[in-house]
């Protein structure tokens, strides 16, 4: 069976805005933000960045932080079998001033929240969440009133599901904060299987949150 | 386990021994319990480390409701040398949720007792450090009571996950 | 040239042959002495989140000099309500919520919880079920032990035993996906039996590990044993009498150290381990030694367990015939009315258990394990409580760590093996 990848379709009124912006950008009437993105989105990013980029996407420090039977998965990912070395993680780091990655591998009891939420301010700029399992991104298996998902308290840039998620998939969710990281996001299976605009119509709602601390934000 | 009838000759012994402690018995599959008065749980599980079960395995709490008394606390003993376990169990009602603490003669419910207070509210007189253990210091209510709400995050749909509030607001 | 001129500090040699070393209590005694002074005790937290990997667990250390005078343990920070959480699920729902809990130990706290099911609901377990599950539990007692023996190596500095117990844990997880699909917290171990039956291999790929594993053993043993940085953090410390420990409750490999062969598995024996040859390794002075080479020595034990009850697996039904509380195999709904009209009930609602208090101990790899169900006649437990070892270990590591150094307190918490999952709940 043959597999058709379709590439990305050009539509003409696309075109046309991209003319229009094309325009304002050479007339000077973009304001700075706008012109910013736009800079970002055409030409290459400064060369120093993207090399900050890649070294940091490289070697990302984990914090030693194991919580409950997720952590032993994620132990898992540092033994031989998905050795995660050779991506250059393993050096975890037992102070939060030297991790750069955080890894809520366990279930978050609200006694716990407030010391969690204290690491993260410890550590320093750029700084990046994983959090691994269903118990941290959701409630998980336990619905009550003793824990609470990490997403009420901090920001979370991945979150990785199962309960435990296989050390291949707690690996699958680092190596796509990596590309975040490394200014290669993934657009998601939408893009992949060409199937944007096929999201759901909802009513227009003014707090739609967009993305409160930006990734990889220096 | 002690058949039905050792049960039963072992709970004549207590009552012979302390007045008005042993309230009932309970034999079900294969499991003796004794059921005894709040007040004299101390001297009936010394009694029992007399008769040979030393070991107090587990002491925990459970929530009757909506029984009266709605507390109860057992303690579970076993016999090391024969092999044997029984069971201690005693009711308190919310309005009096008091025990004397086993803690000074059985150094192992130190944790246990304190886990009951935690859960539960039942106070035990005499414990030398009764605060909560599981719950943050300063948590109101008593988690593990029957009427105390699950609690728990809502689920979310794409009906109601716009509405719920992110955590930076 | 009259006199060579000596770089400074080449009196060294000399200065260091004068300096003589007292012994530590010589030292201590000196210290409490009046003319000394006032000592100064220190109270240092070892917050929940240190690197030593036994989880969430906070102590206030209070220190003289690096003399540990009084420890106090603060838990709670992993505390996820599972019992509350069991009582608002049927029974079958409640095993995925229960196994959670002490979250090495999976089917462990999965066979408590069943095993005091089947005693309210009076359910017979076939014989092929349950050497199915004996072989299960003791793959993961080999599991749970080499994690210990991986995380405790790691505390005394020595790191590569770390990756050897990884590897091998991963043979075990290996099997467990092989036999129920999940590698943690498989639901293979339900009321009335096994999730499933084996698939065919399983049985040869089992006995290949439990042959292999002993030898593994070895070479940790020859790595470790006597290795004179493991004798001197180990031996002769962290010491507790064995009466101590029975006042405070304390089963497992850490009472067997001390000498007391107390193991339900052959006090009291459930789930067949009547039909198995298996000795109990039991230590002589109750050390964090005696207690490292008692656990290494179990690793062995239940691979032959395991060995003998996949050897000897009787043919038969996986899980009870009872169609009031197991599921019937899918072929049956496509024939019999009612096999679909218990399976929509056991499905929708669960089965109801007639009412009841059962205490359903079992020895797990931290000690006695025991699960209290009250039922109350309707298909959700109201209440659930697992008397989890850890909990009632941790009592006693006040005892096991005063008077000893910080070294040694770091030593003794990886010998007593706490899994705060279990002690949290």
């Amino acid at each position: 069976m043959e597999i058709v990848r379709h590439g990305k379709t050009a539509d003409p009124s696309d075109f046309r805005v991209r003319q229009m912006r094309a325009r304002d950008m050479l007339a000077g009437d973009m304001d700075e933000r706008a012109l910013e993105k736009y800079v970002s989105e055409r030409v290459l990013t400064t060369t120093l960045d993207r090399a900050l980029n890649w070294a940091r996407g490289n070697s990302l420090f984990p914090a030693t932080f194991g919580l409950a039977c997720c952590a032993i998965e994620m132990m898992s990912i540092v033994g031989a079998r998905l050795d995660i070395a050779r991506f250059g993680f393993e050096a975890f780091r037992a102070s939060p001033r030297q991790a750069d990655m955080l890894i809520l591998s366990g279930r978050i009891s609200i006694k716990m929240a407030p010391i969690i939420r204290r690491l993260y301010d410890q550590m320093l700029e750029p700084k990046w969440v994983i959090a691994m399992g269903a118990c941290s991104s959701s409630m998980g298996v336990f619905n009550n009133y003793a824990i609470v998902p990490a997403d009420k308290f901090m920001p979370v840039d991945v979150h990785v599901p199962g309960c435990p998620p296989r050390p291949e998939a707690l690996m699958h969710g680092i190596i796509r904060l990596r590309g975040l990281v490394m200014d290669q996001p993934d657009l998601g299976w939408r893009q992949r299987y060409n199937a944007v605009g096929t999201e759901e119509e909802l009513d227009r709602v003014d707090d739609v949150p967009t993305d409160a601390e930006g990734v990889g934000s220096a | 386990m002690p058949d039905a009838p050792g049960l039963e000759l072992l709970a004549q012994e207590i009552r012979a021994e302390h007045e008005g402690s042993v309230l009932d018995t309970e034999f079900f599959r294969d499991q003796a319990a004794v059921i005894v008065a709040p007040r004299q749980v101390g001297e009936v599980l010394e009694h029992l480390r007399g008769k040979g079960f030393s070991a107090l395995m587990s002491v925990h709490g459970l929530d009757y409701w909506p029984e009266e008394p709605r507390f109860g606390v057992q303690y579970e003993l076993l016999d090391m040398r024969a092999v044997d376990r029984v069971a201690v169990k005693l009711r308190v009602p919310l309005d009096d949720p008091h025990v004397p603490s086993v803690t000074p003669a059985f150094p192992t419910a130190n944790f246990q007792e304190r886990e009951i207070f935690d859960h539960f509210g039942v106070v035990f007189d005499g414990h030398p450090d009764l605060r909560r253990i599981h719950m943050p210091e300063d948590y109101e209510g008593h988690p593990q009571r029957r009427d105390f709400p699950i609690g728990g995050e809502p689920v979310l749909f794409t009906h109601n996950e716009h509405k719920i509030p992110r955590y930076y607001q | 040239m009259s006199t060579p001129v000596r770089p400074p500090g080449s009196d060294y040699r000399r200065q260091e042959e004068s300096i003589s070393l007292t012994p530590v209590d010589q030292q201590i005694a000196e210290l409490d002495t009046p003319d000394f002074g006032e000592t100064e005790l220190l109270t240092i937290n070892f917050g929940p989140h240190h690197p030593a990997t036994h989880g969430v667990l906070r102590l206030l250390v209070t220190l003289e000099g690096e003399v540990v005078r009084d420890i106090r343990p603060y838990i709670g920070y992993v505390h996820t309500g599972i019992e509350k959480t069991a009582e608002d699920k049927p029974y079958w729902k409640a095993i995925p919520v229960v196994e959670r809990m002490d979250y090495l130990a999976y089917y462990f706290n999965a066979y408590a919880f069943c095993g005091a099911v089947e005693t309210l609901l009076g359910v017979d377990v076939p014989k092929r079920a349950q050497y199915l599950r004996v072989a299960h539990l003791e793959l993961n007692r080999v599991a749970s032990h080499l994690v210990w023996l991986g995380t405790s190596a790691l505390d005394l500095g020595a790191i590569s035993i770390w990756w050897y117990c990884f590897r091998d844990r991963e043979s075990v997880l290996d099997l467990f996906e092989y036999s129920s699909g999940q590698r943690m917290h498989t639901r293979y171990i339900q009321v009335g039996g096994v999730m499933e039956d084996v698939p065919p291999g399983f049985v040869a790929k089992a006995l290949r590990f439990c042959e292999d594993m002993p030898k593994r053993v070895d070479e940790y043993g020859a790595i470790l044993d006597k290795n004179e940085i493991v004798l001197r953090r180990l031996r002769d410390t962290g010491t507790v009498s064995e009466e101590d420990l029975l006042a405070l409750g304390v089963t497992g490999p850490l009472l067997r150290a001390t000498g007391n062969p107390w193991d339900l598995r052959k006090a009291a024996p459930y789930c067949s381990y009547e039909d198995f040859d298996f000795k109990i390794p039991v230590g002589t002075v109750g050390d964090n030694y005696d207690r490292y080479r008692v656990r290494l020595a179990e690793i062995k034990e239940s691979c032959s367990i395991a060995k003998q009850a996949l050897l000897g697996l009787p043919e038969g039904p996986y899980i009870t015939e009872d169609r009031k509380v197991a599921l019937p195999p899918r072929h049956e709904l496509a024939t019999s009315m009612e096999a679909l009209i218990h399976h929509f009930k056991l499905v929708t609602e669960g089965y109801r258990v007639p009412p009841g208090e059962v205490y359903h101990p079992i020895e797990s790899p931290r000690g006695e394990l025991a699960c209290f169900v009250r039922s109350d006649g309707s298909s959700k437990p109201a209440r659930v409580h697992m008397r989890d070892p850890s909990f009632v270990n941790l009592q006693a590591f006040r005892k096991m760590a005063e008077g000893s150094y910080i070294a040694d307190l770091i030593a003794t918490l990886a010998m007593l093996d706490p899994i705060l999952g279990g002690i949290d709940r």
